[in-house]
């Protein structure tokens, strides 16, 4: 196999798993848990709820000045409007219009978000870079210093965001899982299944859906806001629709319809895919793959074969996942 | 088991035979900064410079290189690999009376991913009305809109058609759909510049579509054929099993959504991440018909496109595969009970949906450029023209197409050019709220 | 005899289709319902008697589908106004009507198959605080109702002979204790008027009789009910009071004896006209 660092592949691995951006997928995911594991809305726009938390929280920081707490809400708010934007419209119709209607939400945010003629607000394609300077102010680590477990570490600044992200992961589990034992998620999940027979009984089913939207939407929003902490930027390229569809992927390898399965798909899901681009990246350096078929930058492209080649085969062959049960499955493969 | 574990790995071995020698013989692109300049002139209309200088420095503050924009407007350069950038326009080299809007952003500061060729913008001024806004409408400006919007929608309808019937006759929505636009725009570039030699190596002395690249007419012919082999291999080797299985509507969508991906990446694999153009037909001086300017190429791929579509049109109607189409789109246990055989029709549908998407994606690749995720952008306003039109009707297909694509030229009259695309996507919403079974569509009843 | 405590209620009534009633529950007035261009429902007047068994019945595509729809909120009436426990119900969204004490079952059984028997019932309960979706966070807020509504579910399940199936998914359950399952879980809410859609549709004989047995017993604890129904010998047995339409129209309505004679209710069926009442113990007009 020629000289394969292994042992750096595996550190790196680690490395990713647990930390920022796996803590931001998996937040990311638990809101799609509540929109579609529970409630069974076809979001692919979560990606637009994650810019408009993080794009939320930045502006108020960057352009209005305002205080942390107060940026923070302005992000969940962002949020909120976002989802009644497009509640409003779909949630009285059928589910496909719901996935349409996201997807091209979202992409409408980002391209407003990219456009010159925001730029004053949203500086346009370079994004937000100066607003993390209040934040760190708040970071009790050390930013020079690495804080961690044996191999896997991880600087103070970033840290700090990562602790944030799991924290916030953690939280959201646990009211997820407060939420579904308690007959408003009874009431949640008979809408998925029958959102007639619900009515019948009594329940405005519109109301609780989009209850669910903005919850989920709220959780994409902090997705958003703890990677932009972590990564002290927010760029509108990053909010692409592939982006929503990564956090699908790690939803349903986790599990649709556990309240814990997001985590566990999130840390799984960067474990997996920074070994196979390290692993790949190695074999290209030393020689092992030609570089006529595949050189190092396109290392970074398999990830998304990866992702769609998964995505397909799990709704076909294991559509509840890892973690799921296929009797309780939202989704309504046999 | 097996059985269906053969199908995906034919399929994926398939896909991996015909890419890897493609992607050897296409050139491999790794990071590049772009910029396209543009300037509106007094009818509002965004007009490339050319000649306008460009020098690309590294963070080290070593120069990278220089260039020029060419007739098109457009600026590349290729840096050694990713990184931050400064692009530096030199105001010297610009026309006459023209500026950049905001000098702070000049030089532009780009951050370049591994192997992304990455934009962008320098926002330039004439140092007069930009022409935008409504006091500024002619009639002129507004027929030049419209006959490019038709044109566009022209391109979209194409593409909607099929996307239309395949969720009128199987209930699918089909997220990969952008994807076959993409896949006939490729195999058209592909046999615009290599011919068959391109994958069969041993074909390279043979006379053209084998040895070498053919005219484009031909290469669009031949990609609407493979475009209508893809469609057919999705139904025959994915979607028709999945339905047998009895998979449910969401998780096909699901899985039509990570074949977009694998798709979409291997395209971007195999093609590189910087747009190009086809071998003929690139530059063309327009002619002026009545108070319009039309390049002879956009006339030609107009008149083709209405042409192809009344074609299509007359099939839906007069003969019996485009009747049946119909009848099975419309109500599916009624055509099976009277003795349609529906499975058919359906490959049928994907076979013609996607020849038309792969014709649709050429005819809109010709008329502006050739990228790698051509078909995801236009994707969005496909499904904006047939949730207008009428999820599941064809013919809702195409007028919602014409209006999507003549609504969203129209907006650059208020709407920045570069958010063009955003009104579609507002239309989209609009629609939902107030006629969601679109223009041609029929309601839904309650159980 | 069947349908005698029924009956009483409404000795002094003429069989006369759109006839007034003495109590009634539900009331509607012009209501009319077109679709492209079919005119499908044309209701002049309907009153519902409260407290009895009301069928309501007619050949194929005389409009029972769209006008039961049409009065349980599940589509919009072109024009027509509807009353219900006195008060005006137009527009009125199924849920709200559940909510007033109107609740429906459906023909194609809608058990939810992924919820447990019991958590099918509790989601029938009415005006419940767990649900509201701040409180739910805070379950003292709600545990004791939520025991309340837990008991009242055991005792239908118990009273339904479903209670062995409690906690099972009720997607394992047969098609006809669904059945018993979706009439038990329409009483949680402790409705006035239970709106019956074909409630005999697709069950095996040898639970008709049961399934009959309950819809009586609605009655007896006064409870309105309105069924649509093709089975005429189900008609006989356990309704009070039968409406008949046909094309749209209420065309007959009285106790079931006097329709049978109806020639205008034989003519519907049939399409032409008889000279002698037709023996209507056979199954007529449907699936």
């Amino acid at each position: 196999m020629g000289e394969v660092d292994w042992g750096f592949i595996v550190e790196q691995t680690f490395i990713q798993a647990l930390g920022l951006n796996a803590a931001v997928y998996a937040i990311a995911a638990i809101g799609l848990n509540m929109h579609f594991g529970y409630a069974g809305l076809l979001n692919f726009g979560q990606a637009g709820f994650v810019a408009m938390g993080a794009y939320g929280m930045g502006i108020a920081v960057n352009q209005w000045g305002l205080p942390v707490w107060v940026a923070v809400l302005m992000g969940m708010l962002f949020a909120v409007v976002f989802a009644l934007l497009l509640g409003i419209p779909t949630l009285r119709l059928r589910a496909d219009y719901l996935a349409i209607v996201t997807i091209a939400a979202a992409e409408i945010v980002r391209l407003v978000a990219r456009s010159t003629s925001l730029r004053d607000i949203t500086r346009g394609a370079e994004g937000l870079n100066e607003f993390i300077g209040p934040f760190r102010e708040f970071n009790p680590f050390d930013p020079s210093a690495t804080y961690g477990i044996g191999f896997v570490q991880y600087r103070g600044n970033a840290f700090f965001a990562i602790i944030i992200g799991w924290t916030l992961a953690a939280l959201f589990v646990l009211i997820t899982w407060l939420l579904i034992r308690s007959p408003w998620g009874r009431v949640v999940k008979a809408i998925r299944e029958d959102e007639n027979a619900a009515r019948a009984l009594g329940k405005n089913a519109y109301r609780f859906k989009m209850q669910a939207l903005i919850i989920g939407g709220v959780m994409g929003g902090f997705a958003g806001m703890v990677d932009a902490v972590g990564k002290a930027t927010v760029q509108p390229d990053f909010f692409q629709a592939s982006l929503t569809f990564f956090f699908w992927l790690v939803l349903i390898l986790g599990g649709v319809g556990r309240v814990w399965a997001p985590i566990v798909g999130s840390m799984m899901y960067w474990g997996l895919i920074t070994f196979v681009q390290n692993t790949g990246r190695q074999l290209v350096d030393n020689g092992v793959i030609q570089t006529t078929i595949m050189d190092v930058n396109q290392i970074d492209q398999i990830r998304y074969w990866v992702v769609g080649g998964a995505l397909a085969l799990l709704m076909v062959y294991r559509p509840q996942g890892i973690f799921g049960s296929r009797e309780e499955m939202a989704l309504d493969a046999r | 088991m097996p059985g269906r574990a053969r199908i995906v790995m034919l399929f994926i071995t398939s896909i991996l035979f015909l890419v890897i020698p493609i992607a050897g013989a296409l050139a491999q692109e790794s990071e590049s900064v772009t910029t396209t300049i543009t300037v509106a002139d007094e009818t509002g209309e965004r007009v490339p410079l050319e000649g306008v200088s460009i020098t690309v420095t590294d963070s080290a503050g070593a120069e990278v290189g220089t260039g020029t924009t060419d007739a098109t407007g457009v600026f590349m350069l290729p840096v050694p690999g990713a990184g931050t950038y400064t692009m530096l326009l030199d105001e010297a080299t610009l026309p006459e009376g023209v500026v950049v809007a905001n000098p702070e952003r000049n030089p532009a500061t780009v951050i370049v991913e591994v192997g992304q060729t990455r934009a962008t913008i320098f926002a330039l001024s004439s140092g007069e009305d930009d022409g935008r806004g409504p006091a500024g409408v002619t009639v002129r400006q507004v027929s030049q809109l419209t006959v490019e919007g038709i044109k566009f929608g022209l391109f979209i309808a194409m593409a909607a058609i099929g996307l239309s019937l395949i969720f009128g006759t199987t209930g699918l929505v089909n997220f990969a759909h952008g994807e076959l636009i993409g896949w006939g725009m490729l195999m058209a570039y592909f046999f615009n510049f290599y011919g068959l030699a391109g994958v069969f190596g041993w074909m390279a002395g043979w006379p053209a579509p084998f040895g070498d690249g053919v005219n484009v007419i031909f290469a669009a012919l031949l990609a609407t054929i493979l475009g209508g082999a893809l469609g057919w291999l999705l139904d025959a080797a994915i979607f028709s099993k999945l339905r047998a299985r009895g998979v449910g509507l969401i998780s096909q969508m699901v899985v039509t959504i990570g074949l977009s991906l694998v798709l979409r990446y291997v395209f971007l694999f195999a093609f590189g991440g910087s747009p190009r153009f086809y071998q003929q037909y690139t530059a063309q001086t327009a002619i002026q018909i009545g108070i319009v300017d039309i390049t002879p190429k956009d006339l030609v791929l107009s008149v083709l496109s209405a042409l192809i579509l009344v074609g299509v049109g007359l099939f839906l109607v007069l003969t019996r595969w485009g009747k049946a189409m119909r009848a099975v789109s419309d109500n599916r246990d009624l055509a099976e009970s009277s003795g349609i055989d529906v499975q058919r029709v359906i490959r049928l549908v994907w076979v013609m949906g996607a020849a038309l998407a792969a014709l649709g994606g050429t005819f809109d690749a010709l008329a502006e450029q050739v990228r790698w995720d051509l078909g995801f952008r236009i994707l969005l306003l496909v499904f904006a023209g047939v949730v207008l039109g009428g999820l599941g009707t064809a013919f809702g297909a195409l007028v919602g197409s014409l209006i999507v694509g003549v609504g969203i030229q129209l907006s650059t009259i208020w709407l920045p050019t570069e958010l063009k695309n955003v009104g579609a996507l507002v239309v989209l919403i609009l629609v939902l709220i107030v006629r969601p079974q679109g223009l041609l569509g029929r309601k839904e009843r309650v159980g | 005899m069947p349908g005698d405590t029924g009956t009483g209620l409404l000795g002094g009534v003429a069989a006369e289709p759109g006839v007034p009633k003495p109590d009634p529950i539900l009331t509607v007035d012009g209501m009319r319902k077109s679709f492209g261009g079919i005119l499908a429902v044309d209701v002049h007047h309907l009153a519902v008697q409260r407290g009895i068994i009301t069928a309501l019945i007619g050949p194929n595509g005389a409009g029972k589908t769209t006008f039961f729809n049409l009065l349980t909120g599940f589509d919009d009436e072109d024009k027509g106004t509807t009353t219900f426990n006195g008060d005006n119900i137009d527009g009125k969204s199924p849920h709200a009507l559940a909510r007033r004490g109107m609740v429906r079952t459906f023909q194609l059984t809608k058990s939810l198959t992924k919820l447990s028997v019991i958590d099918n019932m509790k989601l029938g309960a009415r005006g419940q605080r767990g649900e509201s979706l701040w409180r739910s966070l805070l379950a003292p807020l709600w545990n004791d109702q939520e025991r309340q509504i837990e008991e009242q579910a055991d005792d239908l399940l118990a009273r339904f002979k479903l209670d062995h199936m409690r906690q099972e998914y009720a997607g394992t359950l047969s098609g006809g204790q669904r059945k018993l399952l979706e009439m038990a879980r329409a009483l949680m809410s402790r409705p006035d008027l239970i709106m019956l859609d074909e409630p005999m549709a697709g069950v095996n004989p040898a639970l008709t009789q049961s399934l009959l047995e309950h819809v009586k017993d609605l009655r007896d604890h006064g409870i309105s009910v309105v069924f649509v129904e093709h089975d005429m010998d189900v008609v006989r047995d356990i309704s009070d009071w039968v409406v008949v339409m046909a094309e749209g129209a209420v065309i007959a309505e009285g106790p079931h004896d006097s329709i049978t004679a109806n020639a205008s209710v034989i003519d519907a069926y049939l399409g032409t006209h008889h000279d002698a009442p037709l023996d209507f113990d056979t199954k007529l007009g449907g699936s």
